[in-house]
């Protein structure tokens, strides 16, 4: 915004005014940009700084739109109020194509720089494989190839209304997610019901499963402990229940675990809408229709809900 | 009053006219004056506002405390989806409408809009669906419960398996509205290009015209996208059909095409008229001409074709490929450009004004500077990584209700009060607007800016409960949103005692330059009757010290009198 200075002479008060504006501005967008960093999560997975770091670059661009713009209007508010009876017209300035050009230009070439570090970083990211369709009833895992760059898997993740299931390499199940560190890991996320979503915040990703398709996914965790897996994509009556942990550990702790768990018998899993549904059976089934939840899945580790979670 | 002034042609007209202008009845009756429809529209969607408003408000009450306990999780799913639906198209939509019918026949010195019948019929179906859409609080299991976007198969699963069910009687309303919308839109768009003063050229009308054109557009084009969706739905629905039904072959996902296809300009059709306020109100109260009026009129063309052109940006994690997310990444954020265009003209505009800060002033700026946040959030969500993360999530619930609330809202108030002196007569109370002002505007960022942070920490949107971490942004938020409850209070005091016994209103009581200010507040039945005004320049001209229109002594002279 420099429609302060005059055409005639360069007016100094105006200059030093503007430059010491724009230099407080872009040291309070460094700062936000910085603090950005807090408002998230922890980086649990590889996708995770790319993520902030990209965040907090367009904190700092915003901010500077934000506060410069709006320094502006405090700027007129300040100075530029009309008195009580004063009923005069303010400058009659139509407008100034080359200003005008500017800021078409400015704003056209942000968005570019924008778009194409962006593009980069998603290229980087590399998690969503390829989506095959098929006939509800059929078993879709034959359907989908192996992930080449992947370390683990494929595991299975059976999204419910409302609960999740995961069924590793070796045959084990269970309802909560066990992910080794630092590894590539490889999903076939399947849903027969109705849309969800696979997301953990502190992984910084998200993937929708789809009803009729099965869809590759790929990540790697990075960090060691319990974090919030959510179901994102509203699905019906008990969707926020629909709710579980990924627990990130070692390689060899992962083994173990896959290894005793493979001895445990089959029991029912978390099913967490239920308490909430038999409740409401119990008051009488009032409120509003909802489809019941459904079974319970069979797991062989049925996990533990009352730890809890880091994030 | 007017009423000895009626043109006789009028009164001998085969359609309904109103007796007498302070005739109360013709609000209720098939009346065919615009005048008497932006009315209707307005006091309608004002009512639904406050329904959509109560509905919200039960949604905060739940979500003050983490777990599900003030509702059942499935009545929350239908009080969050029918606040939705309610807001959207029985309060956004046609309040704009209401705008539509009040400001483009005065603006552009029309007598009436092209189709005077069309027009009523348009309102008229708005109660009609109303009543559809609240009639479904009563339908066995409940109103629709799968949130606005009605995503199948969830929308699909009829859990009590009636032919008649809440989503049934949704689906009919959602296409009633969108019949109700193009029926509008056929009007306005012939209005405005058919019906102009003379020498009012396409670069002389005012913005608002200009933006209602872009706007309604929009809603040519892709309502039907939309209302096509809506059938399909509705056949697999209720008639076993398998358009989206994936056990019958059909792709969930296709209809989320459809569906974005118009949703998504369906919030530039919201925010288009906004803009078109936004540009009319900064130059009266700053007394300067619009900065850059020709680059801000082509700009909102250019947000039009954008518009169109972006819709997969809602589908990034839905499982949509690298190259498609990086097309639609582009166009979301090439958007930033003609509304930025807008953004610096207003601000060019403001800059060594003359500043006079009533009631629409501060709505105005209000709206602006919350737009500008709500601009910049909206790229970062256009940027593939960062909606992967915070897509579906309560940030989005902010950045939206930021545009839609605190951006358009506030426009939306901000044109109330400035045209309510000339289309009722009185003038409103300036401290009561005041007072509004401040509780909207503390209210509304209490209730979304803290959301942002619930969202970027990983709280999905449309849930009944949550973890105990998000709790303080959800509490602020509650606060925030009963707090805006309250700010409805001293606007209704003001609008209905303000009618009732307001001061008279002169006919320009903001010195300000347009058509609609040369007529007598209210404006008769055809506004200029036989002396349609001659424009000779450009809008906004103030401080230029040249006329709007030819002879203009004249029809100050006459509104005057009136």
């Amino acid at each position: 915004m420099t429609t302060t200075a005059p055409k005639k002479s360069p007016n100094i008060g105006a200059i030093v005014v503007i430059t010491i504006a724009v230099a407080i501005n872009l040291v309070i967008a460094k700062l936000m940009a910085t603090w950005s960093y807090s408002w998230f999560p922890p980086q649990a997975s590889s996708a995770a700084s790319y993520v902030d770091d990209l965040f907090a670059l367009e904190t700092g661009i915003g901010s500077f739109i934000f506060f410069g713009c709006t320094g502006v209007m405090g700027w007129v508010l300040l100075f530029n109020r009309a008195g009580k009876y004063d009923e005069s017209d303010g400058a009659p300035i139509e407008g100034n194509t080359k200003l005008e050009i500017v800021w078409t230009i400015i704003p056209l070439v942000t968005v570019f720089v924008i778009a194409t570090y962006t593009m980069n970083v998603n290229m980087k990211l590399q998690t969503l494989g390829p989506k095959h369709k098929y006939v509800i009833g059929t078993d879709p895992t034959a359907l989908m190839e192996a992930d080449p760059m992947a370390d683990v898997g494929p595991i299975d993740v059976i999204a419910r209304q409302w609960s999740w299931e995961f069924i590793y390499p070796n045959g084990v199940r269970s309802s909560e997610l066990h992910l080794p560190i630092d590894q590539r890991v490889n999903f076939r996320l399947i849903s027969e019901d109705v849309l969800h979503s696979f997301f953990v915040p502190a992984f910084r990703l998200k993937q929708d499963i789809i009803p009729g398709s099965i869809i590759s996914y790929s990540l790697t965790p990075t960090k060691e402990g319990r974090f919030r897996l959510r179901d994102a994509m509203f699905s019906g009556a008990y969707f926020s229940q629909n709710q579980t942990d990924v627990i990130v550990e070692s390689e060899e702790a992962y083994g173990d675990w896959l290894k005793a768990t493979a001895k445990k018998p089959l029991q029912p899993g978390l099913d967490p809408g239920r308490p909430l549904y038999d409740r409401r059976i119990a008051r009488g089934d009032k409120g509003w229709a909802t489809v019941p939840p459904a079974p319970a899945p069979m797991v062989n580790d049925p996990g533990d809900p009352s730890i809890p979670h880091d994030a | 009053m007017t009423t000895t002034k009626y043109d006789p042609r009028i009164l001998k007209a085969p359609h309904p006219v109103p007796g007498a202008p302070d005739n109360w009845k013709r609000f209720f009756s098939f009346n065919t004056d615009a005048k008497v429809i932006g009315i209707q529209y307005i006091a309608t969607s004002l009512f639904f506002l406050l329904v959509g408003g109560l509905l919200a408000m039960i949604v905060r009450g739940e979500l003050i405390t983490p777990p599900a306990d003030l509702v059942d999780p499935s009545v929350y799913n239908g009080l969050y989806t029918m606040h939705g639906t309610v807001m959207l198209f029985l309060f956004l939509f046609p309040i704009l409408n209401g705008f539509n019918n009040l400001l483009i026949p005065t603006m552009i010195g029309a007598p009436d809009m092209a189709f005077p019948k069309l027009n009523a019929a348009a309102f008229w179906l708005v109660p009609v669906f109303a009543a559809v859409l609240m009639g479904s609080f009563f339908a066995p299991g409940g109103p629709a419960s799968s949130g606005w976007w009605s995503y199948p198969p969830m929308s699909l699963q009829n859990p009590l398996g009636h032919f008649i069910n809440g989503e049934f009687l949704w689906i009919l309303a959602v296409a009633l509205s969108g019949i109700s919308s193009i029926m509008g839109a056929v009007n306005f768009v012939t209005t405005i290009i058919r019906m102009r003063a003379p020498g009012m050229t396409f670069f002389r009308m005012p913005l608002f015209v200009w933006t209602a054109w872009a706007a309604q557009t929009i809603q040519l084009i892709g309502l039907p996208a939309l209302t096509g969706g809506a059938v399909m739905l509705l056949f697999d629905l209720s008639f076993g059909t398998s358009f989206f039904r994936p056990e019958g072959g059909g792709d969930p996902v296709l209809f989320q095409h459809f569906f974005w296809f118009y949703s998504h300009p369906a919030v530039y059709v919201l925010v288009l008229p906004v803009f078109g306020i936004f540009s009319e109100l900064f130059p009266v109260y700053a007394r300067k001409p619009l900065f850059g009026y020709r680059f801000v009129a082509i700009a909102s063309f250019g947000i039009t074709f954008l518009s169109l052109i972006v819709w997969a940006h809602h589908m990034f994690y839905t499982g949509t490929p690298n190259w498609m997310r990086h097309i639609f990444m582009f166009t979301t954020m090439l958007i930033a450009v003609p509304t930025g265009v807008k953004v610096f003209a207003w601000l060019g505009t403001l800059w060594q004004g003359n500043l006079r800060l009533n009631t629409p002033m501060l709505f105005c700026l209000g709206g602006l500077f919350n737009f500008i946040f709500a601009g910049i959030t909206g790229v970062m969500l256009a940027t593939v990584p960062i909606d992967i993360h915070v897509g579906n999530t309560a940030f989005v619930v902010a950045h939206f209700h930021y545009v839609i609330f605190n951006t358009i809202g506030f426009g939306v108030f901000a044109g109330i009060y400035h045209w309510f002196p000339k289309f009722t007569g009185r003038m409103y109370y300036e401290g009561l607007g005041k007072v509004h002002f401040v509780l909207t505007f503390i209210g509304a960022t209490l209730n979304w800016l803290p959301l942002h942070w619930a969202g970027l920490l990983g709280m999905p949107r449309r849930v009944a409960s949550y973890d105990p971490e998000f709790a303080i942004w959800n509490v602020l938020g509650s606060i925030g949103a009963f707090m805006l409850g309250v700010a409805s209070i001293p606007f209704i005091l003001n609008i209905v005692s303000s009618w009732a016994r307001g001061p008279k209103a002169p006919p320009n009581p903001w010195r300000a330059i347009g058509l609609e200010w040369l007529l007598p507040s209210p404006p008769p039945a055809e506004n200029f009757e036989d002396d349609i005004p001659t424009v000779i320049s450009e809008p906004y001209g103030y401080g230029l010290g040249h006329p709007l229109v030819e002879d203009e002594e004249f029809y100050v002279r006459r509104s005057l009198e009136a």
